[in-house]
């Protein structure tokens, strides 16, 4: 047998664990830009992928911003949507019929108004036997509560990661803002808090201007700036945090072809997020994971997690 | 509907500005209803990062070759430079590797001839009407098109629409083709002579506006067909909503324009909302 020969027969082990999860490759796409994973059905096997994570969800049915919400820049979108979303009991009603359905770890990420709706999302999550983890967002820009607040003060982020650890009795990833000096402070803070993973970056705070009405491109003012344009910050924020604390990371910020998201696997990250490119080609978490095997073979590694964290200084 | 990733058949410059282009899709012509529309890939590199939305302007086979082979079957679409997107687009060639999504959204709802149909298209927004009067003209409908535009420029494949049997009505702001004036005119007159009619619409927001207003006040059937900024197409970035009738602070209704249009029944729209939206131009992309 030749070289190419036995390449080709060993395939490389591609499943990766996060918090207790155990998911069958590191790819899943990032919350608010796969829906409830049924809108994304029709174009991909979501038995193939990692894990499907859910738009935010919240206690009560949320409208969202008006409008536009979003507007294109160079390599890059802004969005200010305002995590509009059917509600948790919705969700649960209409959503989770589909989800049942799919074998495939669905990690629910939600948030709050208040503290004390956090914590009652999170006693509400227990009731689904299906979700596998849930994913706390302290890290949305676009509206005043829900998420920002409580991400860029790292006592407060603590205090909610407390809160919502007391009542929730699933693995809990907490999602990181990078709108912040340095995100290590609140990495660390909800580490200690109780978070069983991290998950960064969220967007970056950005705004865009049509000059020809001299008004902001997006009724919100300003919005998240998602993308590639946005990649080499969220790489180094990242491999900052994966320096910081020990439970896992999973990285996220700009991922369009699996050489981005090997470069979050190098700095450290057990798993990764795609989010924009998803709207840019809706199959391509596919063509992410099938690279990542491919380089795994011609590196001649036979488990990816032998990348995470292969960073050479 | 599903990602084709396919080529370009041909992408002509049809009026200073306006393109048509037709794209290799097979299979794509039996799943696509008047009023739907495709994400469509400008290029494999970046820029653009999105893709742009286009409505169908028909769909069809080629002639048969001489080789053996089922006919080949394509999309059309009927576009104008207004960006960067676009402009990339017209510098497209037969061949060219490019991807599309389709076909996508909810399309006009049709089901009897009864009264006349009208249907309003205004520049670029003619675009999703054509394969509209295809269909009702097949049904044995009567279709009639009012068509407006800026100059003659801006009035695009009238000949087809004749060529199907439509009676068509122009009207060019500057006078230079058709009646000078609004095609909204033109509809308020149609509309007295045929108070049985039901209006399908497409255009500038300023016209869709008024289109509304008046068949309001004659109390006659309309659906629109909006257009509105998108990343996704598929209605999960929620980026493309509009505000529904009703909709208030407290009691807010947003639908995706994606998913639950791009067409609606006019009744079904906020339209003192829509009016300060000054930017959609429906189909253009």
């Amino acid at each position: 047998m030749n070289e190419l020969d036995k390449k080709v027969v060993k395939r490389p082990n591609m499943s990766v664990e996060i918090a207790g999860i155990k998911l069958r490759n590191p790819v899943m796409p990032a919350s608010g830009t796969f829906g409830y994973g049924e809108e994304y059905a029709p174009f991909l096997d979501l038995e193939e992928i990692g894990a499907i994570v859910t738009k935010g969800l919240s206690l009560k049915p949320k409208a969202g911003n008006p409008t536009p919400r979003i507007a294109e820049t160079t390599s890059g979108m802004l969005n200010a949507i305002g995590l509009q979303n059917v509600g948790i009991d919705a969700f649960i009603e209409h959503k989770m019929p589909f989800l049942r359905t799919v074998n495939t770890p669905v990690i629910a990420n939600f948030f709050g108004n208040t503290l004390e709706e956090y914590g009652e999302v999170a006693k509400r999550l227990n009731d689904i036997p299906e979700i596998a983890a849930a994913e706390l967002n302290i890290s949305c820009p676009n509206v005043k509560q829900g998420g920002i607040v409580f991400g860029t003060d790292p006592k407060a982020a603590s205090e909610v990661v407390r809160l919502v650890r007391k009542n929730l009795q699933k693995p809990l990833i907490v999602k990181l803002t990078p709108n912040v000096t340095d995100i290590t402070v609140v990495a660390r803070a909800v580490e200690e808090a109780g978070a069983d993973a991290i998950a960064c970056i969220n967007t970056l705070t950005g705004m865009s201007v049509d000059i020809h009405t001299r008004k902001p491109r997006i009724a919100n003012r300003t919005g998240g700036l998602s993308g590639p344009a946005i990649r080499p910050v969220a790489v180094r924020m990242v491999h900052q945090v994966v320096q910081t604390v020990s439970v896992p990371v999973i990285g996220i910020g700009g991922i369009m072809r699996a050489m981005d998201a090997l470069e979050f696997l190098i700095v450290g990250a057990s798993a990764v997020q795609v989010g924009t490119a998803n709207f840019v080609d809706p199959a391509v978490m596919l063509t992410i994971i099938d690279g990542i095997e491919e380089f795994c073979l011609d590196e001649g590694i036979d488990d990816v997690r032998q990348l995470i964290g292969s960073l050479k200084l | 509907m599903k990602n084709y990733r396919t080529k370009i058949i041909s992408n002509q410059e049809i009026s200073p500005g306006y393109f048509r282009m037709k794209i290799l899709a097979p299979d794509f012509g039996e799943k696509a209803h008047p009023g739907q529309f495709i994400m469509f890939r400008v290029q494999r590199s970046l820029p653009p990062l999105l893709r742009r939305p286009f409505g169908i302007f028909q769909t069809g086979s080629l002639p048969a070759d001489c080789d053996g082979l089922p006919p080949k079957e394509f999309v059309e679409i009927v576009y104008k430079v207004v960006g960067s997107g676009t402009s990339i687009m017209a510098e497209l060639h037969e061949g060219d590797r490019v991807e599309l999504l389709g076909p996508l959204g909810n399309g006009f709802d049709y089901t009897s001839c009864e009264g006349e149909k009208i249907l309003v298209g205004g520049g670029i927004g003619l675009v999703p009407l054509y394969m509209l009067a295809g269909e009702l003209i097949a049904k044995g409908c009567s279709v009639r098109l009012l068509m407006g535009g800026r100059t003659r420029d801006d009035i695009l494949a009238v000949t087809e629409f004749e060529r199907l049997g439509v009676e068509t009505y122009i009207s060019t702001d500057d006078g230079s083709l058709g009646e000078g004036g609004l095609v909204t005119q033109v509809l308020e007159r149609k509309l007295q002579e045929y108070p049985d009619a039901e209006v399908f619409t497409c255009g500038p927001m300023p016209m869709l506006s008024v289109v509304h207003d008046i068949c309001t006040d004659y109390k006659v059937p309309l659906q629109v067909s909006l257009e509105e900024s998108m990343a996704c197409g598929v209605g999960a970035c929620l980026g493309c909503v509009v505000k529904g009738a009703g909709h208030t602070e407290e009691n807010p209704s947003y639908l995706c324009s994606c998913k639950v249009g791009p067409v609606f029944k006019s009744q079904y729209l906020d339209w003192a909302a829509l009016g300060q939206n000054d930017d959609s131009c429906g189909g253009c992309a």
